[in-house]
């Protein structure tokens, strides 16, 4: 109720249909506006995307499927969904948590925390990959002291893992934040009163309130990872077959002026990442059905 | 409000819960946040000051900077013009396909930079649809500065219009029929009556589309062929370096963009508690509105 006050408008759902009819009579700009974006998409974005699918029909399928199917790919597969599941799920747990405890609890430097959390989002991913490698390589900050125990966290895909933390760290907490923000007290107070534990009351009524937001922000970081490039190379050692993640594969392919073969493989990666759009945004109307039916 | 004290006792977790639980999440956030910004600077400046200001001062890096700012200079207003168009046209008229639209716009987001370097590689390349007609014409644009741009614009491309979107959809368009009835002409209304609801989403987004602008790594690296001193935008140039071992150039470099991050971190900060001020003002004002607001409720 607090929320639809302070916007001072309608809801949006509800600004849509009655007064819409008579806003295009009255609002200027609707042909030029929509014809602009449905050109510079075009041009940006649709025709160099279907130059890719395009190109990918000319090679026939035998040829798509040795170039999408070799050891060597399907090894890089398995390493790219791996660590980028691995990563989410953390993601999703200390996420969750930094969530919590920034939306929650009082403690000195909030303020920083909370924008530093973005910080994923604004530091570029080679700053983010040289500099995760500097830290964790076996004379780095940190390696230094776990190279002797025989804990190796850089040049393999354990460095693959970390680097997809550090860039999918801001989805969860992101997405999770305003949800736990807008939480009411009164179902939590309501619990308590009829004799839950803290433990129950989180379990049983603050944690399907977020479930919703927690599962688009991992599917969002799962996303993220997938495709990522910059920070994991300094980090992987990237050793084919074992840390040699699939954009490096592609990389590797145009290199070698195999064309075909980077294009069959980009093509897998784009299926893969209209997949995970349409999923995130099923999840985020699910999520909206959601708060709207509480 | 008086009875928020007692709420706080109710819904709150043991003192030792709350303890442990920030103490874990500030650990976490200070060995995979703090720690490697930390390192960015301390690699820098390991043999001195004098050492990294040398490195800034490479011709290399000169040009590697000054390719990066043209580059951003000329991805982030195009997208900020797109950003503003793509909002009016979703956000104040309903049509058929609004929710695909919108779904195409983010499509960006999710493609990988590496696989969106390819595709101009595969438009402009000298194998690509038109690149005999490139040839011929003797105009370069892969392995050269406007394939540079095209990937920047591509990957930035979502950024601005993501932010404006929602923002004009809670608006509403009451204000600017209310213009438009007074006489106003679209672009007045445009200038004097939307912008000014906007700004703050505007900043915002053009902020953080021209950090990623700054910083793309991956879409660049496919499209611009390493040349130096002629394609090697700063996160290029930072790779080169950190390969040739020359790490303390690598990371005097690296450190301008991390710079630049806590910088976008900062005015991000700003405002979102300014736009967050606003909005209470807002809601403290007793105008007709919540009024009617009550009513319907």
């Amino acid at each position: 109720m607090a929320a639809t006050a302070s916007l001072g408008v309608p809801m949006p759902g509800a600004a849509g249909h009655a007064p819409a009819g008579g806003s295009r009579k009255v609002l200027p700009g609707f042909n030029l506006t929509l014809g602009y974006t449905m050109l510079y998409l075009s041009l940006i974005v649709l025709i160099p995307l279907s130059a890719l699918v395009f190109k990918s029909f000319t090679l026939g399928w035998p040829a798509f499927w040795a170039a999408i199917s070799s050891p060597r790919v399907v090894a890089s597969y398995r390493l790219t969904f791996g660590a980028s599941f691995i990563a989410a799920l953390v993601n999703a747990v200390f996420g969750l948590l930094v969530a919590w405890v920034l939306v929650r609890y009082r403690f000195p430097g909030k303020k920083i925390v909370d924008a530093l959390v973005d910080l994923p989002f604004a530091l570029p991913t080679a700053v983010a990959g040289i500099s995760l490698t500097a830290l964790l390589a076996g004379n780095g900050w940190i390696g230094q002291y776990l190279e002797p125990l025989g804990i190796k966290l850089a040049f393999n895909p354990n460095g693959v893992v970390i680097a997809l933390i550090f860039i999918g760290l801001p989805f969860v907490v992101r997405t999770v934040q305003p949800v736990l923000e807008d939480n009411e007290l009164e179902l939590e107070e309501a619990a308590m009163c009829l004799g839950a534990t803290r433990w129950q009351t989180f379990t049983k009524v603050i944690f399907p309130a977020i479930a919703p937001a927690l599962l688009t922000g991992f599917a969002m970081a799962f996303a993220r990872a997938i495709g990522e490039y910059g920070s994991v190379i300094f980090i992987a050692g990237n050793v084919p077959m074992v840390s040699e993640i699939t954009p490096l594969v592609i990389i590797g392919k145009l290199e070698q002026y195999d064309y075909a073969g980077a294009t069959a493989v980009a093509v897998v990666m784009l299926a893969l990442s209209f997949t995970l759009l349409l999923v995130i945004n099923a999840l985020q109307a699910w999520q909206r059905q959601r708060s709207g039916a509480q | 409000m008086s009875d928020l004290s007692t709420r706080r006792v109710l819904t709150t977790e043991a003192p030792w819960v709350r303890a442990t639980l920030i103490g874990i999440a500030l650990a976490f956030i200070a060995l995979f946040l703090v720690l490697p910004l930390a390192a960015v600077f301390t690699e820098a400046l390991r043999k001195g000051l004098d050492a990294y200001i040398a490195a800034l001062k490479e011709p290399e890096a000169g040009s590697a900077i000054r390719l990066t700012l043209v580059t951003a200079a000329i991805a982030v207003p195009l997208n900020l013009i797109f950003g503003v168009a793509a909002a009016w046209a979703i956000a104040k008229y309903e049509f058929r396909g609004k929710a695909f639209l919108t779904t195409l716009i983010d499509l960006p987001f999710s493609v990988s930079p590496v696989v969106a370097g390819l595709i101009y590689v595969l438009m402009f390349g000298s194998q690509g649809w038109l690149g005999p007609w490139l040839a011929a014409h003797d105009m370069k644009i892969i392995f050269a500065v406007p394939g540079i741009v095209l990937a920047t614009v591509f990957v930035t491309f979502p950024f601005i219009a993501r932010e404006l979107i929602p923002l004009m959809q809670a608006q509403g368009n009451d204000e600017e029929q209310a213009a438009i009835v007074l006489g106003a002409n679209g672009w007045q209304t445009f200038w004097r009556v939307t912008l000014p609801n906007i700004k703050w989403g505007l900043i915002y987004g053009v902020i953080l589309c021209n950090a990623r602008a700054m910083g793309e790594f991956g879409a660049v690296s496919v499209v611009s062929g390493h040349i130096r001193g002629q394609t090697n935008t700063m996160p290029l140039h930072v790779e080169i370096l950190y390969n040739e071992y020359q790490s303390v150039a690598a990371f005097a470099v690296a450190s301008l963009l991390a710079l630049l991050a806590l910088v976008t971190l900062v005015i991000k900060s700003v405002v979102e508690w300014r736009h967050e001020r606003e909005m209470k003002a807002v809601a403290e004002l007793p105008p007709e509105r919540p009024q009617i607001l009550k009513e319907a409720l």
